[in-house]
């Protein structure tokens, strides 16, 4: 894991690729629909939420694909150690370059919609709770598709659908609040749904990690 | 002491080979021949239990490698095609980390002298990205240094390097099975190690 | 302990399920024609109209039922999947994959049927509610089954790739079925259930089982009929097939 924030580090430009893309695509919204300052305000938590999953998962490519084709990853199969928790490892680093800076991004961009603060707060928790658990999802799928041509688009296919109920909650809790029903319940869920994705996510992608080299 | 009972491996529609057996005692090489595309990687990475075989047991001290995992990844050192080297670190750096994975903790004068001693001097602290291939060559290769592993898994380890570099490695694998270790390799060129028992395997 | 004399793994073998699943598969197709007569003419013209919501009723026998299988086939066909990654059985991952666009005809046909009778109930071909939106995601796993399969190049390497996206996919089955009573939405729960009384007419439950019973025939005929295409396929190099070829000829 140190490793791959060393890496990162060394390699900050593949990080700001992801950040502005998640702000022009963000900033794209008020140029297609309009300044009317309520409309933004209403679409702000969906436009933001589906703006990180699409930048989260155009880093999902890279987040095995170095280590497949430098051979390091077949050194990591042949670890002691198991397979999973490796792979935990490299998603959090991976989370920490790819996710954390788009949700430490995200109330700025949630002020240039006109969000309240008590908007911006919830959008934040959700963010946190749901970007991890992006990673964690999108991990098996980046697993699965290591070396399949035409993998990027394929990864999309997969891994979509998996993370439609991340959206819905993430968006919902936002939206929630703002509608003064209160947030607390689909939080609770964004949570629940993160602890799943921690106790299960390394293991299926250690598998298919373990399927893609065979 | 390694054992391969009935191995039988697929790719695609071609069976590779079928019906594979060797044992391998402490102290002795196995050296895989074979044309291009007869199997001959397929075979290693089997061995090392990255590709499950179609037919057939891997055995390690008569116990199946696959419930003996850690155990047995313990005992192991492979290097492959590819060298596991991350371009933008340091060859010190790329390999206490290949190190840390095997769980072998290294420092880092060790990684040092390991690097000096493959014949890297001076080269120890550029980036693995501007050495020449038979360079980044010679740093997976210093990884045997490192390594307390008995088991070494070597594909086409010979590739690359240069006279003395060819040399040096061949006096280490000799070293190797003095001490009792045991060697598996793939290579085209002849190798002429008369200290230890070499057996041969020949697929396709 | 009859049941001990036969062994089961001999039908787990493609050389011997292939022949038995010829002779099978007839039987399948021709129960579920009839099936499907039966449960049509019931449905259209022996139920009686519903006095609420008219003569558009009629498509639930076929909605219903086709939500049911597309459902339960996910599931059946992460099971096999499952049987195929831990025991190594070729002929389970062959069966995941013949399962599947069947599953994915059956929820189209779903969301067909709904959307012809949201129009006149709800007034909308379409409404963003949780259980279509979740039977749609069912859709795309489907369609991400068969095209992570179809991309993979090495046979082996893509069955057991799709097997396991199969059975991380099947978290979402639970989620499709209980939607509709986590989400208080516009689809209305279900009108069947074991512990109480149905609150449909008899002859309503009646056909409808009918309709289930046909398309579950549908399936297990396609299903064979596929697999067949499968094993020959994939063992297509193996002696029993060279020697049914031959003998073809």
């Amino acid at each position: 894991m140190k490793r791959d924030l060393i890496l990162a580090v060394r390699r900050m430009s593949d990080v700001l690729t992801t950040l502005f893309f998640f702000i022009i695509v963000v900033s794209l919204f008020p140029l297609g629909i309009g300044p009317e300052v309520e409309i933004l305000r209403m679409i702000a938590p969906g436009v933001v939420w589906v703006a990180a999953i699409l930048a989260s998962m155009l880093a999902l490519g890279r987040l095995f694909e170095g280590d497949y084709r430098d051979g390091t990853l077949e050194q990591m199969l042949l670890a002691p150690q198991p397979l999973s928790v490796l792979v935990l490892g490299k998603v959090l680093a991976h989370w920490a370059v790819s996710g954390l800076p788009l949700v430490l991004m995200a109330p700025l961009l949630g002020l240039q919609f006109g969000m309240t603060a008590e908007g911006l707060g919830v959008l934040l928790v959700s963010l946190v709770l749901g970007t991890p658990a992006i990673s964690l999802i999108g991990a098996v799928g980046a697993a699965l598709t290591l070396g399949v041509r035409g993998g990027g688009v394929l990864v999309s296919l997969l891994v979509l659908p998996l993370y439609i109920p991340v959206l819905i909650f993430g968006a919902g809790a936002v939206e929630a609040s703002v509608t003064g029903l209160g947030a607390e319940a689909h939080l609770s869920l964004l949570g629940a749904i993160l602890a799943l994705a921690l106790c299960f996510a390394p293991w299926a992608t250690a598998a298919a990690l373990r399927i893609s080299l065979d | 002491m390694l054992e391969a009972v009935d191995l039988a491996a697929v790719r695609g529609d071609r069976r590779l080979f079928a019906g594979l057996g060797f044992s391998l005692l402490e102290g002795e090489l196995l050296h895989v021949h074979g044309v291009n595309g007869s199997g001959k990687t397929t075979l290693l990475r089997m061995l090392c239990g990255l590709v499950v075989p179609e037919e057939g047991r891997i055995l390690w001290e008569g116990k199946d490698i696959r419930s003996e995992r850690e155990a047995y990844l313990r005992n192991l050192v492979y290097l492959g095609h590819l060298g596991a080297l991350k371009g933008d670190l340091t060859g010190v750096e790329n390999l206490r980390i290949t190190e840390t994975l095997a769980g072998e903790a290294v420092t880092e004068d060790q990684a040092m002298a390991a690097l000096q001693d493959v014949g890297l001097h001076g080269h120890e602290d550029l980036p693995v990205r501007v050495l020449s291939q038979g360079q980044r060559r010679r740093v997976a290769l210093a990884r045997l240094a490192l390594s307390q592993a008995g088991l070494w898994i070597l594909d086409e380890p010979f590739t690359a390097l240069d006279k003395a570099s060819v040399a040096a490695l061949r006096a280490r694998l000799e070293n190797h099975l003095k001490q009792g270790g045991m060697v598996i390799l793939t290579t085209h060129q002849e190798i002429d190690i008369d200290t230890a028992l070499v057996k041969q395997v020949a697929l396709g | 302990m009859a049941f001990a004399g036969i062994n089961w793994f001999k039908y787990s073998s493609p050389a011997t399920f292939y022949p038995l699943a010829g002779k099978m598969m007839p039987w399948f197709a021709g129960l579920a024609a009839v099936l499907t007569v039966i449960g049509l003419y019931m449905s259209f013209f022996v139920a009686p109209t519903d006095y609420k919501q008219g003569e558009a009723y009629r498509i639930m026998f076929i909605h219903v039922p086709a939500a049911w299988m597309s459902m339960f086939i996910y599931v059946v066909m992460a099971v096999y999947a499952a049987m195929g990654l831990i025991f190594n059985t070729r002929l389970s991952a062959m069966m995941a994959s013949s399962l599947a666009p069947t599953g994915a005809l059956f929820t189209f046909l779903a969301l067909w049927t709904g959307a012809l009778w949201g129009k006149p109930m709800w007034g909308t071909w379409w409404v963003w509610d949780a259980r279509l939106t979740t039977e749609l995601i069912l859709l795309f796993l489907y369609i991400g089954f068969m095209s992570l399969e179809a991309a993979i190049d090495d046979p082996r390497r893509a069955t057991r790739a799709s097997g396991l996206l199969a059975i991380v996919g099947v978290v979402n089955v639970p989620i499709i079925y209980f939607s509709v009573e986590w989400w208080n939405t516009l689809h209305q729960g279900a009108s069947i259930s074991l512990d109480k009384a149905p609150s449909m007419a008899t002859i309503m439950l009646a056909s409808m089982l009918v309709m289930t019973l046909a398309f579950w025939m549908y399936t297990i005929a396609m299903v064979l009929y596929r697999v067949r295409c499968e094993i020959l396929e994939r063992e297509r190099h193996s002696e029993w097939v060279v020697a049914l070829m031959e003998e073809r000829k």
